[in-house]
């Protein structure tokens, strides 16, 4: 329905402006358009308003931004006796509204009208300041300008596209004005044959949905080689965008990845080296995220001159925190169970149960408002795809804190220990490492890890006691899916289950993609039981 | 080591225990006046029920954990579906008594515009086909899984990790309502089973009776299957699976046999568990319950089937009284729990107890790997 009065009252403009430049053409001296233009304003009807709206268009007045700024506003006037229109700017002041000059003193003493505006008004106006808008002399606003008209598609601004084509230097904005224009003539049911069909292949080229409605609405009754052209376009136009959608999932893939790799990159070196799955791994996370609130709670009531640096601050706080809990488990709990790995996957699940239940007892069950600071909020665009500066700062975080525990495996002397107790815990021992210290190390390092996770996971997850338990099956995944003991498994584990998982879901629904994506990883470990990149130990499997 | 005695000590005394209360709770629950001090009140029926089912689902657990060393932290999974199975068919004995009052669809079908019975919903209407999908469902399933999980020798923890995938898999398709499974809120409102009320009293005390007995049942397989030549090849796997392989068992035909009998158990104790509790939904599969009844089995003591069952009973009637009395308290007590008795007990109660009173006689089944000899010196560190 909209279109079609779209285009209807698109039709009668058309006409109206050539009627006027007709009439403009043969008798200069009969009649000034811009005068005629104006005429419409002081009818008080809609519909002679709009037509007005176009006449200024046509005649490119000089003071015609002025007037539109002034009718959106409601500062246009008129007087009913004189029929002058008068533009009032925002202190009173009263100007004529064809040349700009300060309006007669008689005239402000009248009872003057408002030109009353309408949703449809504010439309028209709005395109019809475009037009002279393309005329700006900054490059920038007359490419938005030329792209404004571009998605409005009035054939009122054709004339303004034309003469801003006739003088526009600047490459870009040329191109702007041209795709505008291949818009406008591709619905132009009048223009000859052979345009419109050039213009559907340049409106198909800027590809983008304002393309693509472009290409749809064509006027009813357009020849057949033009709706073929416009055809092609939409086709190629849909193709592009499902390769921009793929892209999207894309990322939003890598950025869940990159949650995943955070949660579940302490559990991977826990687990690679004490060969024991951490069930309290989750809980690590959340005392991460609680600690982050806990932060900025306190900078907020007693510094708050650096709130927006609280988030940084959280890190090193979540990681000692996290990390001295982590070590404490580890002392009093784990060291009585090495070399019974199911015995301490139970024992852990109690610690975790146990660690819930404080923080609940202590902050309560309902979720902590953890804020994001202003440097975070916002959202950047990449190649038509919007992303969250929030998901691109984890990702970027994740993969600093990847590298960063890369490094201190490769190049320290505790990453040498490590990775010795890692591959051969007796060999290590009788180098003379003292195993239960490094056991110890390791530990509060791999839960300072799921802290720092905790400080990200606060920035897109509710801060509840919870919060953990919801990370730790994926998190399990992650790492058995890797291989166990290498970080690069779980890197590439991560961001194969999150982009997959982010794949899938646009076509099978979250929760059944969440399925298959299990029962994929059942299947694998089936298949490789010892993860993607299996570390090559000197043990014996049992 | 000679043959091991079918029915020790312990044996003895829990199918006593167990056999009396099957007789006596509905006794006196059904014979005895209100005011008797000796009543069992009609709470108590189905909740003391649940805990057999409970201790069922255990026992089902050790015969793998205890016996063949899998940690399955997936049961939870194999219990529900049998609940599930003896819901289906509890939901087609409703009948037009729904409150959209259709014949042949249950209430959440209609609600989810349904127009037929989905294919999977066919047969339940049949006590017999349900009681036989109780079995077969879960026994399936544990094969399945079992087969490709034993074949590729998935150990350990990661068969741990994938055992609660799976469950934690099944949650999620269960709590989708185009699954035809009545979505988050399960299945539920029951009427009747075989033509008696499932509120009834009566009906009640004798599901009640009933569980009593198939717990006894479950007990004299799961011990019947431990002293068998079979059960001994079992338990040597869980001590050195290597080691049983080299002298050249089929260690994975061993699991598997031992998985899907426990599987099969645990959907009898899912199915007897359901009409009493009256409801059946999806939070059952949550990765939580089934570590929680591995707690069960530790408690009592692991590898001694009776422990599990007394492991069962006590941790649920500790979650019953917590959660009356302090309700903050029982995740804390929990916790404690699973910390405590992985550390300090880790034979259990009944390991404990029977250690104590220097019990241990040559006839009785070695318990957990720790008592066991010490392992080969290789396979400690990668296990």
């Amino acid at each position: 329905m909209a279109s079609i009065r779209n285009r209807a009252s698109t039709l009668a403009a058309l006409l109206v402006l050539l009627g006027l430049t007709f009439w403009g053409a043969i008798s200069p001296a009969v009649a000034d358009p811009l005068d005629d233009a104006l005429a419409g304003f002081t009818t008080d009807k809609y519909d002679d308003t709009e037509k007005a709206i176009q006449g200024v268009v046509a005649t490119a007045a000089p003071t015609g931004k002025a007037i539109f700024e002034a009718l959106a506003a409601g500062r246009l006037v008129f007087d009913p006796e004189s029929k002058s229109v008068l533009i009032k700017d925002a202190a009173g002041k009263l100007t004529l509204a064809k040349t700009g000059e300060a309006a007669p003193a008689d005239l402000a003493s009248r009872p003057l009208k408002t030109v009353r505006a309408n949703n449809r008004i504010r439309r028209a106006v709005e395109a019809a300041s475009g037009a002279f808008e393309l005329q700006d002399p900054n490059p920038r606003k007359r490419i938005d300008a030329a792209r404004a008209v571009f998605k409005s598609r009035d054939p009122a601004a054709l004339k303004a596209i034309e003469t801003a084509l006739a003088t526009e230097k600047d490459a870009a904005a040329k191109e702007a004005l041209q795709q505008a224009r291949a818009a406008i003539i591709l619905g132009k049911a009048d223009a000859p044959e052979a345009d419109r069909v050039a213009a559907a292949d340049l409106v198909a080229d800027v590809g983008d949905q304002d393309a693509l409605a472009a290409l749809r609405s064509l006027p009813p009754g357009s020849p057949q080689t033009v709706k073929d052209a416009a055809d092609a376009g939409i086709a190629s136009i849909e193709r592009w965008l499902s390769v921009a959608n793929a892209f999207q999932d894309v990322t939003f893939g890598v950025a869940l990845g990159s949650v995943l790799l955070l949660a579940a990159i302490g559990l991977a070196i826990t687990f690679g080296v004490m060969g024991v799955i951490n069930m309290a791994h989750g809980e690590m996370v959340m005392i991460g995220a609680y600690t982050t609130f806990l932060t900025q709670r306190l900078i907020h009531s007693y510094l708050p001159a650096i709130d927006g640096a609280s988030l940084i601050i959280a890190i090193p706080a979540a990681f000692v925190v996290a990390g001295a809990v982590g070590v404490l488990i580890e002392r009093t709990v784990i060291r009585f169970l090495y070399g019974r790995p199911l015995e301490t996957l139970l024992a852990t699940w109690g610690v975790s149960l146990i660690l819930q239940q404080a923080v609940r007892t202590m902050f309560g069950p309902t979720n902590q408002a953890v804020s994001t600071p202003e440097w975070l909020q916002g959202s950047v665009s990449l190649m038509g795809v919007s992303l969250n500066w929030n998901r691109v700062a984890i990702v970027l975080f994740a993969l600093g804190v990847f590298f960063a525990l890369l490094l201190l495996l490769k190049r320290t002397s505790l990453g040498l220990k490590v990775r010795a107790v890692t591959q051969n815990r007796r060999m290590a021992a009788s180098m003379g490492i003292r195993t239960p210290w490094v056991d110890a190390m390791t530990f509060g390092l791999g839960s300072g890890v799921a802290g720092i996770a905790g400080v990200a996971l606060s920035q897109i997850d509710n801060v509840s006691p919870n919060l953990g338990q919801s990370y730790i099956i994926d998190s399990f995944l992650v790492v058995v899916f890797g291989g166990v003991g290498n970080l690069w498994g779980t890197l590439v584990g991560a961001m194969t289950i999150g982009v997959a998982n982010k794949l899938l879901e646009p076509w099978a629904g979250a929760v059944l993609g969440k399925i298959i994506l299990l029962v994929a990883i059942i299947l694998f470990i089936q298949k490789k039981p010892r993860g993607l990149f299996a570390l090559k130990g000197r043990f014996v499997d049992a | 080591m000679s043959r091991y005695r079918f029915l020790d000590t312990a044996g003895l005394i829990f199918l006593a225990v167990v056999l009396a209360m099957a007789v006596l709770i509905p006794a006196s629950n059904l014979l005895l006046p209100p005011d008797n001090p000796l009543h069992v009140p009609d709470y108590l029926v189905p909740l003391l029920g649940k805990y057999l089912a409970f201790a069922m689902l255990a026992l089902a657990l050790d015969l793998v954990w205890g016996y063949c060393g899998i940690l399955s932290l997936g049961h939870g999974a194999f219990f529900a579906l049998g609940g599930y199975a003896m819901g289906m068919y509890l939901m087609r004995q409703i009948g037009p008594r729904g409150v959209y009052g259709n014949p042949i669809l249950p209430d959440f079908m209609v609600f989810l515009n349904y127009k037929d019975l989905p294919w999977f919903w066919l047969g339940f209407d049949h006590f017999w086909f349900a009681a036989v999908m109780v079995i077969a469902v879960p026994g399936l399933l544990a094969f399945g899984f079992g087969w490709l999980a034993f074949r590729s020798r998935v150990t350990g923890v990661y068969l741990s990790i994938i055992t609660q995938a799976l469950t934690f898999a099944l949650m999620l398709a269960f709590f989708r309502n185009d699954m035809g499974f009545g979505g988050n809120n399960g299945l539920t409102d029951f009427k009747d089973i075989l033509g008696f009320p499932v509120q009834a009293q009566g009906t009640r005390a004798a599901l009640f009776a009933l569980t009593a007995l198939a717990l006894c049942g479950a007990y004299l397989i799961s011990r019947w299957v431990v002293t068998s030549k079979l059960g001994k090849v079992v338990v040597a796997v869980r001590d050195a699976e290597s080691r049983t392989r080299f002298i050249g068992y089929r260690v994975e035909n061993y699991k598997l046999v031992v998985f899907t009998l426990s599987a099969m158990l645990a959907g009898v104790a899912g199915a007897l568990y359901v009409p009493q509790v009256g409801i059946i939904n999806p939070s059952e599969f949550a990765p939580a319950n089934s570590i929680e009844a591995v707690i069960w089995v530790a408690v009592g003591g692991r590898g001694t089937l009776v422990g599990a069952a007394l492991g069962a009973f006590l941790v649920n009637a500790g979650k019953t009284w917590f959660t009356g009395v302090l309700p903050e308290f029982w995740l804390f007590a929990l916790g404690a729990l699973f910390v405590l008795t992985t550390l300090l007990m880790p034979k259990g109660i009944v390991g404990a107890v029977s250690d104590l009173l220097g019990l241990r006689r040559k006839s009785e089944l070695p318990s957990a790997p720790p008592a066991a000899p010490a392992p080969p010196p290789a396979a400690a560190p990668a296990e």
